[in-house]
């Protein structure tokens, strides 16, 4: 974690004699000139803190993606890397989105050689999917972000930050300014650890701009611009609220699971995801809180309106957030002050102090498919192109006591349960229950949680059962057929390769 | 069976397919795009062919599906529907049916 690296002292013989004292601005040469010591780092443009920084081909620059889909900063940027004739890059977002299509045509150019991500949506993960870059893409989940940063394999060079407001220092939150995406989470990771920060900012405001979750002692350099991203769009995509009367029946199932599953405790603690039937789990979690009198002690997440109003009513003690996933969590963010920021790596990271999902006791998931021994690819798609994203998923299905996917059995004429996922994301003995629309599957290695859904007359079946039910209904699919070559190589938390994604064939 | 008029059948919800069948010149042709392509093409293929030779419909006529992932028995029903409007086929009452 102590990236200046200090030697200790008397151990190194090139220490150099200390010089002798030459006037209090002769090292900090800012100190004497009145208006560089306050606006020093504002510079005109992002070419001018891009030259000031030093970038060079081959480098690492990094992004966050609070503002998901309504992002304006990646495209941005990379579009001025490109005109400035920079090559080689590795790109390293805390994810991408559909919005990020452009980029194709920099991967085409040779601007961006790798990419790290938590994943990929949209036109650019189809090109991708279909052999676009010469390496692979490397997908970690958001806790195996911070583990491969802190480890060096991510080597940040420049981190782009986009933020609504910052001031003349560079202290910004998520919560000043017009385009307010809540909390910072991703990003806090990033200016800790680079070696350079660059912040865009839609507005400079007065100093000093309290809370910062972005710290004047992590920013090198301030660009005023147009627009960062459009806070609108942030819950396109994969956070969404369902009226599907199905997604709702698979969260109230899911919400029954969480009451019977053992962990519904005056004390607990959970997550829900970001799929339509996890946050719809919130909605019936209420009524049970409120019969038994029970209160959840906090929550995690990628928070949500239907958190925030139970946390509202008083029903969930604290709130901690990663990621504002609509306008309402990052109001409450602002305004509650129960409602706590925190980075990436306080929430997942595995090589953390201390990391939150260890203390969770359930946590809601999501799933594209699961298999019959409960792995889970919440990556690709059935057709082998990416079009997920890995997330907290498998780091909180690590530390949770109870960890419950909830999943339609089947998707149009896709199903959801397979013999073998296309692509490992969450291994299997992490994951404790399986919630369909066609009753519920508990994992071999949790009798403990079956005995207690049976007893509490839940439709408990086995994952070949559900199996079985889910392709008597759709046919047996056909196998996709993929050619050798490795497109993305798919990180678990721990950053060892749990699995691999190959291009699909055409 | 013979295809004399244009017709429709079905929608392009999820979970459903459109139907669109017209007269043509020469062998019955079926132009086939489906969201589940890779997993389930042979498949519906196969109930489209049978579908034709259940009504006896093999030329003059060209068939295009837009499937959205649609179960066999919907593929049918939807086919079956839309080749019947195109033979003009006055025996069926619609409005009982629906």
């Amino acid at each position: 974690m102590d990236k200046n690296n200090h030697s200790a002292p008397g151990r190194s013989k090139t220490v150099a004699e200390p010089e002798l004292f030459q006037g209090f601005a002769a090292k900090i040469p800012y100190l004497a000139d009145p208006v560089a010591k306050l606006d020093r780092k504002l510079v005109d443009t992002v070419q001018e803190a891009v030259r000031r920084v030093g970038l060079k081909d081959g480098m690492t620059i990094s992004f966050h993606h609070a503002y998901r889909e309504g992002d304006k900063v990646i495209n941005m940027v990379v579009q001025i890397l490109a005109d400035m004739g920079f090559k080689d890059l590795t790109l390293a977002s805390s994810s991408l989105v559909s919005a990020n299509a452009p980029l194709i045509e920099h991967i085409k150019n040779g601007v961006i050689r790798k990419i790290y991500t938590s994943g990929m949506r949209g036109k650019l993960a189809d090109a991708i999917s279909h052999g676009l870059m010469d390496e692979p893409i490397t997908v970690h989940s958001h806790g195996g972000r911070c583990a491969l940063i802190e480890t060096g394999e991510i080597n940040i060079d420049v981190a782009f930050i986009g933020v609504s407001a910052c001031d003349a220092y560079g202290n910004a939150n998520g919560f000043s300014g017009r385009s307010r995406c809540g909390s910072l989470g991703y990003a806090m990771v990033d200016a800790y650890f680079a070696k350079n920060v660059i912040m865009l900012t839609e507005e400079i405001v007065a100093y000093p701009n309290a809370p910062a979750s972005i710290r004047q002692d992590q920013v090198d350099w301030i660009v005023q611009v147009d627009e960062v991203g459009d806070p609108a769009k942030i819950s396109v995509g994969a956070a969404r609220a369902t009226t599907n009367p199905r997604e709702l029946l698979i969260a109230r199932l899911s919400a029954e699971v969480m009451e019977h599953g053992g962990y519904f405790k005056d004390g607990f603690s959970m997550q829900t995801g970001t799929g339509g039937s996890s946050t719809a789990t919130v909605r019936f979690l209420e009524d049970r809180m409120r019969h038994l009198d029970i209160k959840a002690q906090w929550a995690l997440g990628g928070q949500t309106g239907g958190m925030v109003d139970l946390h509202n009513k008083g029903l969930i003690g604290t709130l901690l957030d990663t990621q504002s996933f609509d306008a309402v969590a990052a109001r409450s963010l602002e305004s509650s002050p129960n409602h706590v920021e925190i980075s990436a790596h306080y929430y997942a990271s595995p090589m953390s102090k201390g990391a939150v999902v260890d203390r969770l006791d359930m946590v809601i998931l999501s799933a594209l498919e699961i298999d019959l021994d409960f792995n889970v690819n919440v990556l690709t798609g059935s057709d082998g192109v990416m079009r997920g994203a890995s997330g907290g998923h498998c780091d909180t299905a690590a530390g949770a006591k109870l960890s419950i996917v909830a999943a339609p059995l089947i998707r149009s004429r896709i199903p959801t349960v397979v013999k073998n996922v296309t692509t490992r994301v969450t291994p299997g003995e992490t994951v404790g229950v399986l919630v369909t629309d066609h009753g519920i599957a508990v994992n071999p290695n949790r009798s403990d949680v079956e005995e207690r859904l049976r007893a509490a007359n839940l439709p408990v079946r086995t994952m070949e059962e559900l199996y079985q039910r889910a392709i008597s209904i759709t046919g047996e699919p056909k196998p996709i057929e993929f050619l050798d070559k490795v497109v993305g190589v798919v990180r678990y938390r721990d950053g060892t390769v749990i699995d691999t994604v190959r291009q699909v064939a055409k | 069976m013979q295809i004399i008029q244009e017709a429709l059948a079905g929608t392009l919800e999820s979970s459903d397919l459109f139907v669109r069948v017209s007269p043509s010149e020469g062998p019955l042709e079926l132009i086939l795009n489906s969201e589940v392509q890779h997993q389930f093409g042979d498949q519906i293929r196969k109930v489209a062919q049978e579908t034709f030779a259940k009504l006896g419909v093999s030329e003059g006529a060209t068939v295009i599906i837009e499937d959205k992932g649609a179960l066999d028995c919907v593929i049918e029903a939807r086919l079956e529907a839309a080749l019947l409007r195109a033979a003009g086929d006055k025996s069926v009452e619609w409005e009982t049916l629906s």
